[in-house]
């Protein structure tokens, strides 16, 4: 437990789209800033300090793009830290927010994430082999399908479970106004018959490329206390990273991401997080993510994750909604996908989440992985004070 | 002015030179200074609560380029780890405010950067607006010749007090093994040599330095069994300006004067400060309030080595050293990013209390 308290105060999205050629790189960010200020009924004076997050500047084709941000940021005259931990980033930037509260430097603090993947090519940016390394080449998919063939191989998982958990996070984006896409049409069948594009995975169980951006406002107990709407208490926060590759390293099962979430839920003293969580924001890009983090998190025993997925359990109206806002899958804005995991835990505890609103949430999960599946950020956010505390 | 609860108990630099032949993703760099900040506290990776570096993707060529430094910890088992896309001086912010949240008692930040591995100068104008002034290419060098312009015409400098800026620094570099140039020099030699970028002569400037280096923080327990006089931090500042050079009065760094305001510079005795042109200590001395009675930049500073994204990471380490050998009492480092100064960081840090 930290020496000071932090809580969600607001949050803030754009409509994530592939291009959104409508707005600058600044345009973009302050959609999501000025609704997350509006939502936390704060305005610039009050906020102390800003950190940014994105994925890499390669991305858009601008080295810090903080430094000609500042102005759009509200940052001038104020402390900006620019986090960056590969996909993962997006969490780390709320966690890093959160800290500078919890370390009681600063009262209120702006976190904003954003990708505008349409200013560059990630795929070209992905591509560049550097001397010593090998190669990826193919992109994330071609990257992770392996992994995804390993997880089916090692579980005895059924081909479809892939499918349920696409059409279902579909289905999810459609009841969300923000999404990239909202295909409320999808089904099991229909993701089983669109084109295979990195075997085992299928056009309809991959992420989007998407521009957008997301901010949250996060302030200390007193501001928290006084803030007119509900908040969302921040529980527990947690990072872990590993090398890319070592010998017996488990990239189905990463130890960094087994290692972050048992620190995480025993800092927010959960022992059994399938009971205790109501909701879960997981960073699902390719659909089969779902079981494989579901088992890496602890929610199910190994080679079991599956099965949850396969009942409908991760379902809203299931034991453990996973994605309600459609997730990484309906929208991927990659240095902001974090971050809105975050946040979307953040609206379901402060009941704030519309048509896509878990019935009586109460304690959410927001998760982001990144690199080759090695770096990990988490937190636990809950409707009441941390301890119990009203 | 903070509860100096958090303290630099050791610090470790790589040789700065023009051109390593290492990756760019700074292994070659860190490996060995790791081992050195590691034991000279005795401790072992296993022990170290929390890291944190600071690095560019630009710099290195290649997106995830600090992935790839992660191989130089051999974070096997996993480890508590972040990174930010500034100079690391900025990580060891983070990881000071990590240490005040309580979650942890120790980090080891580091910096890398291999500048020899692209033109630095045409790498650094992809920091301005993309939209408008980016794509005119004003390189680094240009943008810091408008700044000492303007300086210069406004009577605020003159090229003489430039030029005695970098004789001091390179004389007194030379009892800094690690710096990448050193020598004694003469005002009126150096006012001599030719314009690199009218009014920049090349001493003007930086020199362009492949470097890396880590320090060691722990909280107050953990302090004083790791290390007999731990640097103190006591205040620990940093604003951001506007990217609009339009926009900003370059001749003055708010942003810095901000900072150091909030930080608390008073009976600073020794000052590190994050200059990479002549003119930029000028700026900073004046924001900061600095007297003639302080100590600027023994080590030589930026201007005789200047690792990006280490080198505003080295002034706290190299400013930390002065209390933990004993020689300051109170002293004052400072950082900076972005171009002209754009945006500024001040450490200060005292000995025994």
């Amino acid at each position: 437990m930290s020496k000071h308290l932090a809580a969600v105060l607001g949050t803030g999205q754009t409509h994530h789209a592939s291009r959104r050629t409508d707005v600058s790189m600044g345009g973009l960010c302050r959609e999501a800033i000025d609704r997350a200020m509006a939502d936390a009924g704060l305005d610039w004076p009050d906020i102390d300090a800003v950190v940014l997050g994105k994925a890499p500047d390669l991305f858009e084709g601008v080295m810090m793009p903080e430094l000609p941000l500042a102005d759009a940021l509200g940052a001038t005259g104020k402390p900006l830290i620019r986090v960056h931990t590969a996909g993962s980033v997006g969490g780390s930037t709320g966690n890093v927010a959160a800290s500078l509260i919890e370390g009681g430097v600063h009262k209120r603090v702006l976190a904003v994430a954003f990708e505008k993947q349409s200013e560059s090519n990630a795929m070209w940016a992905l591509s560049i082999t550097p001397p010593f390394h090998m190669p990826v080449g193919a992109g994330a998919g071609g990257y992770f399908a392996p992994h995804v063939r390993s997880y089916i191989r090692r579980s005895g998982a059924p081909d479809h479970i892939g499918a349920v958990v696409a059409a279902k996070d579909r289905r999810n984006g459609s009841r969300n106004p923000w999404a990239h896409l909202r295909q409320s049409d999808l089904s099991v069948e229909s993701v089983l018959s669109s084109q295979m594009l990195w075997d085992p995975i299928r056009y309809d169980e991959t992420c989007p490329s998407s521009d957008g951006a997301c901010a949250v406002v996060l302030g200390d107990e007193d501001t928290a206390d006084g803030s007119p709407g509900s908040v969302a208490w921040v529980h527990a926060t947690s990072m872990r990273t590993e090398p890319t590759t070592y010998a017996g390293r488990d990239q189905v099962n990463p130890q960094a991401g087994r290692e972050a979430a048992a620190a995480l839920w025993k800092q927010a003293g959960i022992t059994d997080p399938l009971s205790e969580i109501d909701t879960a924001e997981i960073y699902v890009p390719f659909s089969w993510f779902e079981p494989m983090w579901l088992e890496n998190l602890g929610f199910a025993q190994e080679g079991t994750g599956w099965k949850l997925t396969e009942a409908g359990e991760t379902g809203i109206g299931g034991r453990l909604p996973v994605n309600p806002s459609g997730g990484v899958l309906s929208s991927n804005p990659i240095g902001a996908s974090g971050l809105l995991r975050f946040a979307e835990a953040a609206m379901q505890v402060m009941h704030r989440a519309g048509e896509h609103q878990v019935p009586g949430a109460r304690t959410a999960l927001g998760h982001a992985y990144g690199g080759g599946s090695q770096y990990f950020s988490m937190w636990i956010v809950g409707t009441d004070k941390p301890g119990g505390r009203r | 002015m903070t509860d100096p609860d958090v303290a630099v108990v050791g610090f470790a630099q790589a040789p700065n030179t023009r051109q390593t032949y290492g990756t760019t993703n700074g292994v070659e760099m860190l490996v060995p200074i790791l081992h050195e900040v590691l034991d000279g506290t005795g401790l072992t990776k296993g022990d170290i609560g929390f890291w944190c570096s600071g690095s560019s993707d630009y710099l290195a060529g290649r997106a995830f380029s600090f992935v790839a430094a992660v191989d130089a910890i051999g974070a096997v088992p996993p480890i508590n780890e972040s990174h930010v896309e500034m100079d690391a001086a900025w990580a060891l912010y983070e990881a000071w405010v990590k240490i005040r949240t309580g979650q942890v008692d120790t980090a080891l930040v580091y910096g890398f950067g291999k500048s020899s591995a692209g033109d630095l100068r045409r790498t650094l104008a992809l920091q301005l607006d993309p939209y408008t002034t980016a794509p005119l290419w004003p390189d680094s060098v240009g943008i810091a010749g408008l700044q000492a312009r303007l300086g210069l015409d406004s009577g605020q400098w003159t090229e003489q007090d430039m030029a005695a800026v970098a004789a001091r620094c390179r004389t007194d570099a030379r009892t800094n093994p690690h710096a990448q140039i050193s020598g004694a020099a003469e005002v009126s030699e150096l006012l001599a040599e030719p314009y690199l970028a009218d009014p920049l002569r090349a001493h003007d400037c930086a020199p362009i330095t492949d470097g890396a280096s880590a320090v060691i923080l722990a909280d107050a327990d953990r302090a004083r069994e790791l290390c007999a006089r731990p640097a103190w931090i006591t205040g620990l500042e940093h604003r951001m300006e506007s990217g609009n050079l339009g926009a900003r009065e370059l001749t003055t760094s708010p942003s810095t004067a901000g900072a150091a305001r909030a930080a608390g510079t008073d009976g600073v005795e020794v000052a590190e400060l994050h200059a990479p042109f002549t003119h930029q200590e000028l700026v900073l001395r004046e924001a900061i309030g600095l007297g003639d009675e302080v100590r600027i930049s023994p080590s030589g500073g930026a201007l005789c080595a200047n690792p990006m994204f280490a080198a505003g990471l080295t002034r706290i380490g190299e400013a930390a050293r002065r209390i933990m050998d004993g020689s300051a009492r109170r002293v004052l480092a400072h950082a900076t990013s972005g171009p002209a100064l754009q945006q500024n960081l001040v450490c200060t840090m005292e000995g025994h209390r």
